[in-house]
């Protein structure tokens, strides 16, 4: 071999120049993400035959063959008739309060109203005002809610809650529930790390207690059970223990979501807050909560989700949620019709879909706004 | 341990001044993990404006020591006084001593979450309870003396591990610490940021700072320090002033030690 000079210097600069052409628009797009590779052709062609022979029946049921308007079973019935939305059309109000009484509903409509007042301006960054919105939301929006549903106050006509039914009872629940799990869940993941043995076995037996029973057993024993231990004669709303037994619940798995979290941050940030004389309880709020809540996210979101979905669970105990009431509906001979369960049942799949995919996309929402790159 | 190079006409930045007031007392300081004794009767006099360097063999126990300063970890055994307040299970006075003493460590443990500002202002609003816009000038303040003023509203994350040490040290300060203590504060640095980072701790000491300092930056305690301590297996084995530490070591272990990290 002959000695060769290894050393180089560049002599120019390379100017920057534009992408080739045929990586943008449309047939770019379709190259890289359908057909990529032979396989990846394969996937794309097949899953494309697939919706064209599964999607046409579909809309077929769902729209063109489907019934809109009716006052009975006998717009259902017809030959080839798909869904049977007359069915909801009707009954809508039902799936919405359940048995409250007709005059009363508009006090649902206010306490939706309400919520949803104090709700999309705390979930929208931009606004202000936050802490006060927070207390109203905590605090002030219960006060009112409960006054308005229940009644008996201020010469409202008091309403009992087994006459609550349909997304009130299921909303009445979940949030509840998810609004109670979230502080109670935080607390027992810290109790469960404390350095006081009796704190720390407190939160174990709590946690571990609930997490070893099913949520039926739960409602079970609240309305079968409970009664037994309480002195005779003592009438504990019924729906009230189920909020308890929900809420109680749903914070068990809540604190070993957040113990995950909890976990998951490195000793050196407990380390930083004590050096600079912060105490246990700022040095959570200011310094480690924010960043195990954060972590831990997805998780928080899915222990909404499954919460949300389990409400249905509270008709085992005779309370009717949206689930409940639907199929309770299904019995209506007014409406009996071979395509009304389909129906009802699709309406009610639609409706848990929208709040449980809604709570979904705004988690990742606000996972990607606390991004503070700090992953790298 | 009064034998200190506190007075006398010594040259150098030993020189400069050091009061006859005790910043911190170690007597007789044991500890164990377990059955593993990790500090063995160890006795240190640090007075107001000294600048203390420890050296020692991985695992001699040096981070255990410092760290016990800020009651980080807890002793067994003996007595430690920082700033007149003896370290015992009182929290309130855990807290007392830790507003007092600023640390800086190996690994920044910067908030990730908030931001360089905020960083710095966390615990003068929370702790020292100074109102938002005073806690900010101050701040700005030393994020200038660390030279990182236009770094204020970035997250650390977005930082070099240099500037974020800096950024560390000048949260410390924003509690106007009467000591601080460093545990190798440079260690987990690329070696083109250590400069940066020893100079601000350079420019730290000059102001009379009282320093404890983890390090093995021999250059920076030939410089600065008045006092270098060496540790081997939970005791402190020699101490000396720079000079003499490291052109006349005494103890074998010292002598071993210095070999191999001087070359
Ligand atoms: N939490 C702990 N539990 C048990 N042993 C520990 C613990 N922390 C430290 N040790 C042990 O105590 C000894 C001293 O540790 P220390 O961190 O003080 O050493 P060091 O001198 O700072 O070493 P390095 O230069 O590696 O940082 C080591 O042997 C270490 O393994
Ligand atoms: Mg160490």
């Amino acid at each position: 071999m002959t000695t060769q000079s290894i050393s180089y210097v560049s002599t120019a600069e390379i100017p920057s120049s534009p992408p080739p052409g045929n990586a943008k628009g449309f047939p770019a797009w379709a190259r890289q993400n359908l057909f990529a590779t032979p396989l990846n052709s394969l996937t794309t062609i097949l899953i494309g035959l697939f919706l064209a022979w599964a999607l046409p029946p579909i809309l077929n049921f769902l729209i063109f063959d489907a019934v809109w308007f009716g006052d009975s079973r006998e717009a259902c019935i017809v030959e080839g008739a798909g869904a049977c939305w007359a069915f909801v059309n009707a009954k809508f109000g039902q799936f919405i309060y359940g048995r409250y009484p007709l005059d009363e509903r508009w006090r649902v409509d206010l306490v939706f109203i309400l919520f949803v007042i104090g709700l999309v301006p705390i979930a929208i960054p931009k606004v202000p005002y936050k802490g006060w919105n927070a207390l109203y939301l905590l605090l002030v929006f219960p006060i009112l809610a409960f006054i308005l549903l229940c009644g008996g106050f201020f010469g409202l006509e008091a309403v009992e809650t087994s006459l609550w039914g349909g997304l009130l009872v299921t909303l009445v629940v979940a949030v509840t529930g998810i609004a109670a799990s979230l502080p109670l869940g935080v607390l027992l993941a810290l109790g469960r790390q404390s350095k006081m043995p009796v704190i720390k076995m407190a939160s174990v037996i709590f946690i571990e207690f609930w997490r070893g029973v099913p949520l039926i057993t739960v409602l079970f024993m609240s309305s079968v059970m409970l009664p037994l231990f309480l002195p005779p004669g003592t009438n504990f709303d019924k729906l009230l223990r189920a909020l308890v037994g929900v809420a109680l619940f749903s914070s068990a798995y809540m604190a070993e979501v957040i113990r995950g979290g909890l976990q998951a941050i490195p000793k050196g940030q407990y380390e930083g807050a004590a050096a600079m004389g912060l105490g246990y309880w700022p040095s959570m709020y200011l310094i480690i909560l924010p960043q195990a809540l954060k972590i831990v996210i997805p998780g928080i979101v899915n222990s909404f989700i499954a919460l949300f979905k389990d409400t249905s669970l509270v008709l085992i105990i005779g309370i009717f949620d949206l689930l409940g009431i639907v199929q309770l509906n299904f019995t209506d001979p007014n409406w009996a019709s071979p395509v009304t369960p389909a129906t009802g049942y699709i309406f009610t799949a639609a409706v848990f879909w929208v709040f449980c995919f809604g709570m979904s996309r705004y988690s990742l929402f606000v996972e990607r706004r606390l991004d503070t790159g700090h992953k790298r | 341990m009064s034998t200190m190079p506190s007075s006398g006409p010594s040259s150098g930045p030993s020189a400069m001044k050091i009061s006859n007031e005790i910043a911190i007392e170690l007597i007789g300081v044991n500890k164990w993990y377990g059955d593993f004794h990790v500090l063995r009767d160890v006795n240190l006099t640090v007075h107001r404006g000294e600048r203390i360097v420890i050296c020692g063999p991985s695992g001699s126990g040096k981070s255990t020591m410092i760290r016990s300063i800020n009651r980080l970890e807890e002793h067994q055994k003996g007595k430690i006084i920082v700033d007149g307040i003896e370290l015992t299970n009182d929290l309130k006075k855990i807290e007392e001593v830790r507003r007092e003493v600023g640390m800086v460590f190996q690994h920044f443990n910067l908030f990730p979450h908030l931001t360089i500002l905020e960083n710095c202002t966390l615990a003068p609003i929370w702790v020292r309870k100074m109102p938002k816009k005073q806690a900010e000038e101050i701040a700005m303040k030393f994020l200038e003396r660390v030279r990182i003023p236009e770094q204020a509203n970035k997250y650390p994350g977005q930082l070099s591990g240099g500037q974020q040490q800096r950024v560390a040290i000048a949260r410390s300060l924003c509690m106007n610490p009467k000591i601080m203590l460093f545990d190798e504060p440079t260690s987990a640095l690329d070696p083109e940021m250590v400069k940066e980072v020893l100079d601000t701790m350079i420019s730290l000491a000059e102001e009379g700072m009282t320093m404890l300092c983890v390090t093995h930056e021999m250059g920076f305690a030939r410089q600065v320090a008045n006092r270098v301590i060496f540790m081997d297996r939970g005791q402190i084995v020699e101490q000396n002033e720079p000079e003499a530490f490291f052109s006349n070591p005494q103890h074998e272990r010292t002598k071993l030690f210095l070999s191999q990290i001087l070359h």
